[in-house]
C-alpha cells in the first residue's frame, strides 16, 4: 500500500486530457521527451487519501497502432513499464470514436478506468449517458468528468484507490469477434502463439495475432529470429490475399469495422439517448466555421490574427527583453569595476555574460509566443488554420501548420527562429515537421535586420523599405523552395494524411495556457541555457586566442602611454582656461580612441577567428567578401548580432550600437573594396547562412544534432553558392 | 437510388452514407480510426479557401481531409437529406 501507484493517462487529441492531467497535478509537474524522440514526457506526482500516485500523461493519440512517434511512446509506455493502470480521458461528445481508442486497451488487457470528459458540454447539447450501463457493458469503471472545472476528478481518484485496494489481478483481454473471415485464423494463431509463450511477456497472446494480421511493424520487428513469427506471418499473408481476392480488403480493415461494429453494439444498447431537436441546433462550431473559414472573409481574418500575434509578441516581449538585457549590461559593468582588467575579466563578459544574457533575452519573448499559442491552439483556430492554407503549403511538400513557424522565424521580417521552431511541436506529421523546421530559419530574423539596415543605408540609401520587403519576399520563396527540394530529396516520402479533426471552438482556460507556456520555456531555459553556455565561451576563445604577442600590444601601449601623458600635461598647464584647450584636448581623446581600436582590430585579426577569417579569403573572394567580411560572418554563427558588432571592430570603429549603424555605414560607402554587388552578394550571404547558436540547439532538440549540423552545413553552402552567383554577375552586369 | 460517388464528388450540405473505403496502409488506417467505415454517415460541410481540403460532420464531431484521400471513400448520397445540418 505504501508503494506508489504508477497512472497512465491516455485519451485522443482534443478529449481534453491535458486540462485533465493540469487538473490533477497542478503546477507540480515535470515535463521532458521521451528518451529519442521528440514527443513530451508529463509526470505529475500527488498524494491522495494517504496514497502517492505518479501520474504520466501519455500523448493524446486516436488508436494504438505503431505508426507515429505519439502512438508507439504511448504503447511503449504501457507494455514495458507496465503502469497499474490507464486513466483513458474520453470527449463523451464523440463517444462513439473515443472509444475505438478504450477498446484496444480492452484488448490489451490493462487495468482500464474511463473518464467520461466534458460532460457539461454533453449536458448542454441535451443528451443524456447512461454511465453506469456503459460500465457494466464493458465491465470496467465510468467516471463522468468535467476537466476544465475539476468535476468527477475526486471520483476517477477514488476509483483509482478503489483498484489499487483490490487483489492484483492478472491483465483481462477484452476478445471481440472479427467476423468469419477473420475469427478462425485468429483463434489458430492464438493457440500457436500462447503454446510457444511467443512474446507473451508483453503482450496477450490474441493482441500478437491481431497485430501480425495489421502488419504491425513493431510487432514483426519484435517477432525476427523467431521461428514462429515466420508461421504467423504467413498465416497474415494467406488471409490477406483471401481478404482482398474475395472481398477486396485487407485485415485490418476488417479489424477496424469489427471494433466500431462493436462500440456500437454497445452504445445501441441505450447507453445514450439523444434530443434530436436540439442537436440540430447545437454546433455553433460549424456555424461560426461558416465566416472563420469562409473562402473570401476566412483568409482576410487569418491574416489578421497573424499580424496580430507577430505585433502583441514583440511590442510585448520588446520591454522585458530590454530589461534582461539591461540586467545583463549591468551585470557586465559591475564585472568590469570588480576584476581586474585582463583575460579573466573579458571572459566573464565577453564569453559568459554577453553569452547568457543573449540566451536569457529571448525567454520574454518565447514566453509570450507560447502563451499566445497556446491560446490559439486550445481555442481551436490552428486547426482551422491549418486546413485554410494545407493546399498552398502542400505544394511545398509541407503541411498548413508549417505558417505558425515561419511567421514567428521572421516571416513577417523581425521575428526570431528559436520560438518559431519551437512552436512546430503543434505539427503532427514527422516529415512536414522537419522540413519546416530546415527552412524556418530562413526568415528575417530581429538579429539579421540590424545588417540588412546598415548595408541598406550604405549601398541603396532611402530603400530600406523596399530593400526590406524584396528580402522578406525572397527569404519565403528560399525556403519553400528549400523544403520542396528537401522534401524531393532526403526527406521524400508521400505526405502525412491530413485526416484531421477540427474541433468545437473553447475558450482556453487561463490556468491551461499558464502552465503549457511556462513548461516550455522553463525547458528551453534549462536545455538551451547550458550547452549555449559552453559554445558563447568557446566563440569566445576563438576571437580572443591566440594573443597578441607582447611586443606588438607593447607598441600600442607605448603611444597610448605618450598620449596620455600629453593629454595629462595640457591638464595639468592649462587647468584654469580649460576652454581654449578644448580642442586638442579633444583631438587626442580621439587618436587614443583610435589606437584603441586598432589594438583591437590587430587582437581579433591575431586571433583564431581572424586567422580563419584570412584563411578564408581566397574562397570567400569568389562572393566578394574580404577577411573582415569574413571575421565578422564567423561571429554570426554564434548570434547574427555580433555581425555588425564584429564589423565594427575589424574596421577599428571601436564599440559599434547595433541600433546605430551610422559610422559604419559611412565607412563602408567610402571602402573601395565595397560596392553595392558586394552589400548585395552579403545580404544575400547573411539572410540564407547558418542558424545562430541558440538556434541549432533548439533544432537539435526538437529534431536531432545530425539534421542540426546538416542545417549549419548546408544552409551555409547554399548561401554562398547564392552570393557567389550574385555577385559573380552583379560584377559582370556593371 | 442515386449513383454512388466519390467524396470529392459531394457538394456542400450533402449528406451520404460510406460504403467503401479503399485506401490502404497508414492513410486507410488513419482514415477508418477517425470513424469513416462503412456505414457511417457524412455531411460535407465546407471546403478550404483554395477548394481543399474538404471539412466533413460525422454524428458527432467535425475532421476535415485532403481531395486525394476523399478520393479513396466511396458514397451514397442521401437523396432528401440534403441541407438538413445547415
Amino acid at each position: 500500500m505504501s508503494d506508489r501507484i504508477i497512472i497512465a493517462l491516455a485519451g485522443n487529441p482534443n478529449s481534453g486530457k491535458s486540462t485533465f492531467f493540469n487538473a490533477l497535478t497542478g503546477a507540480r509537474q515535470h515535463v521532458a521527451n521521451y528518451p529519442g524522440v521528440t514527443v513530451e514526457k508529463k509526470e505529475g506526482f500527488i498524494e491522495f487519501n494517504g496514497q502517492r500516485l505518479h501520474i504520466v500523461d501519455l500523448p493524446g493519440t486516436y488508436s494504438l497502432t505503431a505508426y507515429s512517434q505519439e502512438e508507439l511512446v504511448a504503447r511503449n509506455f504501457l507494455v514495458n513499464e507496465r503502469p497499474h493502470l490507464v486513466v483513458d480521458v474520453l470527449n463523451a461528445g464523440a463517444l462513439e470514436r473515443n472509444l475505438y481508442l478504450a477498446v484496444q486497451f480492452l484488448e490489451l488487457g490493462i487495468p482500464l478506468i474511463l473518464a467520461l470528459n466534458m460532460m457539461d458540454e454533453v449536458r448542454k447539447q441535451g443528451r443524456r449517458i447512461d454511465t453506469n450501463r456503459l460500465s457494466s457493458l464493458l465491465g470496467v469503471p465510468v467516471v463522468e468528468t468535467v476537466a476544465r472545472t475539476g468535476e468527477g476528478k475526486e471520483a476517477v481518484l477514488h476509483a483509482t484507490l478503489e483498484f489499487s485496494d483490490s487483489p492484483k489481478v492478472p491483465w483481462k483481454p477484452l476478445r471481440i469477434s472479427y467476423g468469419p473471415d477473420l475469427d478462425p485464423v485468429i483463434q489458430e494463431m492464438e493457440t500457436e502463439i500462447a503454446s510457444d509463450h511467443f512474446l507473451t511477456d508483453l503482450f496477450p497472446a490474441r493482441w500478437t495475432a491481431l497485430k501480425y494480421l495489421e502488419e504491425d511493424p513493431q510487432v514483426r520487428e519484435l517477432g525476427k529470429g523467431h521461428a514462429i513469427a515466420e508461421k504467423l506471418e504467413e498465416m497474415a499473408a494467406q488471409v490477406s490475399e483471401h481478404c482482398q481476392s474475395t472481398l477486396r480488403t485487407t485485415p485490418d480493415s476488417i479489424i477496424a469495422d469489427y471494433r466500431y461494429g462493436y462500440i456500437s453494439s454497445v452504445l445501441r444498447q441505450d447507453v445514450i439517448q439523444r434530443d434530436e431537436s436540439r442537436l440540430r441546433r447545437m454546433d455553433m462550431s460549424d456555424r461560426a466555421d461558416k465566416i472563420v473559414t469562409h473562402r473570401l472573409i476566412g483568409p482576410m481574418i487569418m491574416i489578421g490574427v497573424l499580424l496580430g500575434l507577430y505585433k502583441a509578441t514583440f511590442v510585448l516581449g520588446e520591454a522585458p527583453m530590454g530589461w534582461v538585457e539591461n540586467f545583463f549590461g549591468w551585470m557586465g559593468e559591475m564585472a568590469t569595476v570588480l576584476l581586474p582588467e585582463g583575460l579573466l575579466r573579458s571572459l566573464v563578459i565577453s564569453g559568459i555574460i554577453d553569452g547568457v544574457g543573449g540566451i536569457l533575452s529571448f525567454v520574454p519573448l518565447i514566453a509570450i509566443i507560447f502563451i499566445l499559442l497556446a491560446i490559439l491552439e486550445d481555442s481551436g483556430y490552428i486547426a482551422r488554420m491549418a486546413y485554410m492554407l494545407d493546399r498552398v503549403f502542400r505544394t511545398f511538400g509541407l503541411h498548413g501548420s508549417s505558417v505558425m513557424p515561419f511567421i514567428v522565424s521572421g516571416g513577417i521580417a523581425g521575428g526570431c527562429a528559436v520560438p518559431g521552431i519551437m512552436g512546430a511541436r503543434a505539427l503532427r506529421s514527422p516529415k512536414e515537421k522537419l522540413a519546416t523546421i530546415l527552412t524556418a530559419p530562413f526568415m528575417p530574423c530581429g538579429a539579421k535586420i540590424p545588417v540588412f539596415l546598415m548595408l541598406a543605408a550604405a549601398f541603396f540609401p532611402e530603400k530600406g523599405a523596399s530593400v526590406m520587403f524584396w528580402i522578406t519576399l525572397g527569404a519565403w520563396i528560399a525556403a519553400l523552395l528549400v523544403a520542396k527540394l528537401l522534401r524531393l530529396t532526403i526527406i521524400r516520402g508521400a505526405s502525412t494524411p491530413f485526416v484531421m479533426e477540427l474541433p468545437p471552438y473553447r475558450l482556453p482556460t487561463i490556468k491551461g495556457v499558464l502552465i503549457h507556456a511556462w513548461e516550455r520555456t522553463w525547458m528551453y531555459i534549462r536545455k538551451a541555457g547550458t550547452v549555449i553556455l559552453a559554445l558563447a565561451i568557446l566563440i569566445w576563445a576563438a576571437m580572443t586566442f591566440p594573443l597578441l604577442p607582447e611586443e606588438q600590444t607593447a607598441v600600442f601601449e607605448t603611444k597610448q602611454k605618450q598620449i596620455e601623458q600629453h593629454i595629462a600635461e595640457l591638464e595639468s598647464a592649462n587647468f584654469s582656461v580649460p576652454e581654449t584647450t578644448n580642442e586638442s584636448h579633444e583631438k587626442l581623446r580621439a587618436s587614443l580612441a583610435h589606437i584603441e581600436a586598432e589594438k583591437s582590430e590587430a587582437a581579433l585579426r591575431h586571433a583564431l577567428a581572424g586567422r580563419l577569417g584570412s584563411a578564408l579569403e581566397p574562397l570567400s573572394a569568389l562572393a566578394g567578401f574580404d577577411w573582415r567580411t569574413n571575421i565578422a560572418l564567423i561571429g554570426g554563427f554564434a548570434a547574427k548580432e555580433v555581425i555588425v558588432s564584429t564589423l565594427g571592430t575589424v574596421y577599428s570603429l571601436g564599440e559599434i550600437d547595433p541600433e546605430d549603424t551610422a559610422p559604419l555605414s559611412q565607412r563602408l560607402h567610402k571602402d573601395p573594396a565595397w560596392s553595392p554587388v558586394t552589400a548585395l552578394s552579403m545580404i544575400v550571404f547573411v539572410l540564407l547562412y547558418a542558424p545562430c547558436f541558440v538556434t541549432i540547439v533548439v533544432m537539435a532538440r526538437e529534431s536531432s544534432w545530425g539534421w542540426a549540423l546538416f542545417a549549419m552545413g548546408f544552409n551555409t553552402m547554399l548561401a554562398f553558392g547564392l552570393a557567389t552567383v550574385v555577385f559573380q554577375v552583379g560584377r559582370l552586369l556593371n | 437510388m442515386a449513383e454512388l460517388i466519390g467524396l470529392r464528388q459531394m457538394k456542400i450540405n450533402q449528406q451520404a452514407r460510406i460504403v467503401a473505403v479503399q485506401a490502404q496502409g497508414d492513410l486507410g488506417r488513419r482514415i477508418r480510426e477517425m470513424g469513416l467505415i462503412p456505414g457511417t454517415v457524412i455531411t460535407v460541410i465546407g471546403r478550404a479557401p483554395l477548394r481543399d481540403p474538404v471539412a466533413l460532420r460525422l454524428l458527432d464531431f467535425t475532421l476535415t481531409l485532403r481531395n486525394n484521400e476523399a478520393d479513396h471513400i466511396i458514397v451514397d448520397p442521401l437523396a432528401a437529406a440534403s441541407g438538413a445540418l445547415s
